[in-house]
């Protein structure tokens, strides 16, 4: 087999891409910009970054010790971001979805939740007015406040003057009860008098030598440690959404040679090359050499702006993150192929072949990662080329992980490649009438 | 040099060519003719090696063509009915593509489209982009084009469609350059006063099937012209054919 051939279609298909603007723009351009968006949004979870705090309002309206403490252990907490407003400011702001949760403490509460604390007496009730399209940041605030006003109110509850009222309130209460049983009766009381007793014995609040006073606190802490290959490798948001845009851009460049081959044919361009002395084969290769050339070039220029300005790196294997890039550069180059073999004209194969590589693009995990899918639609889009291209992508950068982590996706997406070539060439329209 | 023996192609139930025969001979242009529909670019499209007959073959000097990659595929030029050209590139990258498709390469691809541009008088815009061409400039590229690797035979198809008459006029000298070079035109077209200038044996075909093959003298002779005087083409070819619409 000749080479010139195979050169020439190759140089001349490079020719009509870097020619196009529009193309160039679009296949190199585009993806960058879209790229830098989704990073910034996905990027902010980072483990060198703080996280987005949740905006809330707290309510006051019982200015008791215990309040004032859980309004306090609120605004100290590094989850949420704590405003003060008044409570119809509150209402006005959810409902404009500037403040994600309102918590409304009631007049009152203080003194009920102490009560009920020791089991007796009403439960108050803490209003939380929330946005309903933030159910996440609702379960959230939830989870914190019952932190805070647990602390507040057993603190208060084993030290402070209003757990001493209450105390003081209650014991009476528990001994006229006639509702409650002899021996219940009698284990409250002792348990509230020895409270009672420790409030006498102890030295009056703020004399020297006086010990904190702590009520429950979280019986553990945590330690968050991020899971990659190497040590302090930090997660960049960047590179799972550059390796994404590029590689959809890309698909949508190699559509695209797949629809510029029916203009081919619709040109009589086809005719012109078939009636030269050059195998199909040639006439192939040169399409998928040409296609897989500009892949490439369209992933690596899209990684190159990752690395010089969102200090995106290769954590991993670079033998590997060029392995992956290639393999998925041929895939894309022979799905490309494939618009032209199965394609009847121009105008019906750009609608079915945008709306395939946007399915690929979506379910491949290229817009947001796949963990965010369900378990089964995680299993369903391991037939997805572009899954295996973006989980490669990702292991050879934040993940770090070494070359044995490139093999399997770089043999799925060449076999991927294969597939769409055979299906190709079977269905190629070879005769030129 | 060019001899095409009973070829047959059909597409399903519609038999498109039904054993097509006829010579083409150094130096000579036969003009086929046909109305819409008749099988001539089929005929074309198989003697190019775009179509695999079903029957026949198609021999060169004797030997028959073969496959995709046959050498002798080489000898053979195409210019085809369409402007088969890459409008955004210019005409110098256009030739060095086409030309590479003929293993051409270095000097002799030079030479070759220096030469072939030189005939069609489009030397001074070799490095124009197509897009910035007239209609029957690209014409004449379109014609260059076919004959970079320069073939003994050049098929073609319809080769002035949309020309004005100057450029027409042009492409003719030109195809009359080529005869004198000893060159095999074999010439499609519907324009009946092309064939009328231009061919040494006339070959008409209807229905897939070659219904006169005949210099023109022959073929007029056929026909009784008006007023005892010898009939037009035309008249002939309707005679032929006759006047029934084929769209």
């Amino acid at each position: 087999m000749s080479l010139i051939p195979l050169a020439a279609m190759i140089r001349k298909d490079l020719l009509l891409f870097f020619s196009d603007r529009r193309s160039v723009i679009v296949s190199f351009v585009v993806p960058i910009a879209i790229a830098s968006f989704f990073g910034a949004v996905f990027a902010s979870g980072g483990q060198n970054r703080q996280p987005a705090r949740i905006a809330i309002a707290i309510v006051d309206q019982d200015g008791s010790a215990i309040s004032k403490a859980v309004l306090a252990g609120a605004g100290t907490d590094k989850n949420l971001n704590v405003a003060t407003p008044t409570e119809e400011e509150a209402r006005e702001s959810v409902r404009k979805g500037k403040t994600a949760v309102a918590v409304i403490i009631p007049k009152g509460f203080g003194d009920a939740s102490g009560q009920a604390f020791f089991g007796n007496g009403e439960k108050p009730v803490l209003t939380l007015l929330h946005d309903p399209s933030k159910t996440i940041e609702l379960a959230m605030v939830r989870g914190v406040m019952t932190q805070h006003v647990m602390e507040a109110v057993s603190k208060e509850m084993f030290g402070g003057e209003q757990g001493k009222q209450v105390i003081e309130k209650t014991l009476p209460q528990i001994q006229a009860s006639t509702s409650m049983s002899a021996d219940r009766k009698r284990e409250l009381v002792e348990m509230l008098g020895s409270v009672q007793k420790y409030y006498r014995d102890r030295p009056a609040s703020g004399t020297e030598g006086t010990p904190e006073r702590r009520g429950i606190t979280m019986p553990y802490t945590v330690n968050e440690e991020a899971m990659t290959a190497g040590s302090n490798i930090a997660y960049n948001g960047y590179a799972h959404s550059f390796a994404g845009m590029a590689i959809q851009f890309l698909l949508f460049a190699m559509a695209n040679m797949g629809i510029d081959m029916l203009l081919e044919r619709q040109r009589g361009l086809w005719a012109r090359l078939r009636s030269a002395p050059v195998s199909k084969f040639t006439l192939l290769a040169g399409k998928a050499l040409s296609g897989t050339i500009i892949s490439l070039s369209v992933l690596l220029v899209s990684f190159a702006f990752a690395m010089i300005v969102f200090d995106v790196r290769i954590q991993g294997s670079a033998i590997g993150f060029l392995g992956i890039s290639l393999a998925c550069a041929l895939m894309a180059s022979t799905f490309g192929l494939l618009v032209a073999a199965l394609g009847n004209s121009p105008a019906t194969a750009r609608g079915v072949t945008t709306l395939a590589v946007l399915m690929m693009v979506m379910l491949g995990g290229a817009w947001v990662p796949t963990f965010i899918f369900p378990a089964w639609l995680q299993q369903f889009t391991m037939i997805v080329p572009v899954r295996w291209a973006v989980d490669g992508l990702d292991a050879m950068t934040w993940r770090g992980i070494g070359f044995s982590g490139a093999l399997v996706p770089m043999l799925v997406l060449v076999g991927f490649a294969a597939v769409f070539a055979a299906v190709a060439a079977s269905r190629f329209r070879w005769e030129e009438a | 040099m060019l001899d095409i023996k009973h070829l047959r192609k059909s597409f399903g139930p519609l038999v498109a060519v039904d054993d097509v025969s006829f010579r083409l001979g150094r130096g000579q242009l036969v003009g086929l003719l046909g109305p819409n529909g008749a099988g001539k670019t089929t005929t074309v499209s198989m003697i190019a090696g775009l179509i695999t007959p079903e029957k026949g073959e198609v021999l060169v000097d004797g030997e028959r063509l073969r496959g995709d990659t046959d050498p002798k595929k080489r000898r053979i030029g195409l210019v085809p009915q369409d402007l088969a050209l890459y409008d955004e590139l210019s005409a110098r990258a256009n030739l060095r593509f086409f030309g590479a498709l003929y293993d051409l390469a270095g000097a002799a691809l030079d030479k070759a489209i220096a030469s072939a541009l030189e005939l069609v008088g489009l030397a001074d815009r070799v490095n124009d982009r197509v897009a910035t061409y007239s209609g029957g400039m690209k014409r004449r590229l379109n014609l260059a084009a076919g004959l970079l690797h320069d073939p003994d035979v050049l098929l073609l198809d319809e080769p002035t469609v949309g020309v004005d008459p100057q450029s027409r006029n042009a492409i003719f000298e030109n195809l009359e350059v080529l005869k004198g070079r000893g060159k095999a035109l074999l010439y499609t077209t519907h324009y009946m006063e092309e064939v009328e200038r231009l061919a040494d044996r006339i070959v008409v075909m209807d229905h897939g099937k070659v219904i006169a093959e005949d210099t023109l003298d022959g073929l007029q002779s056929r026909v009784a012209g008006v007023g005892g005087g010898k009939a037009t083409l035309e008249s002939v070819f309707l005679t032929l054919t006759g006047r029934s619409l084929r769209d």
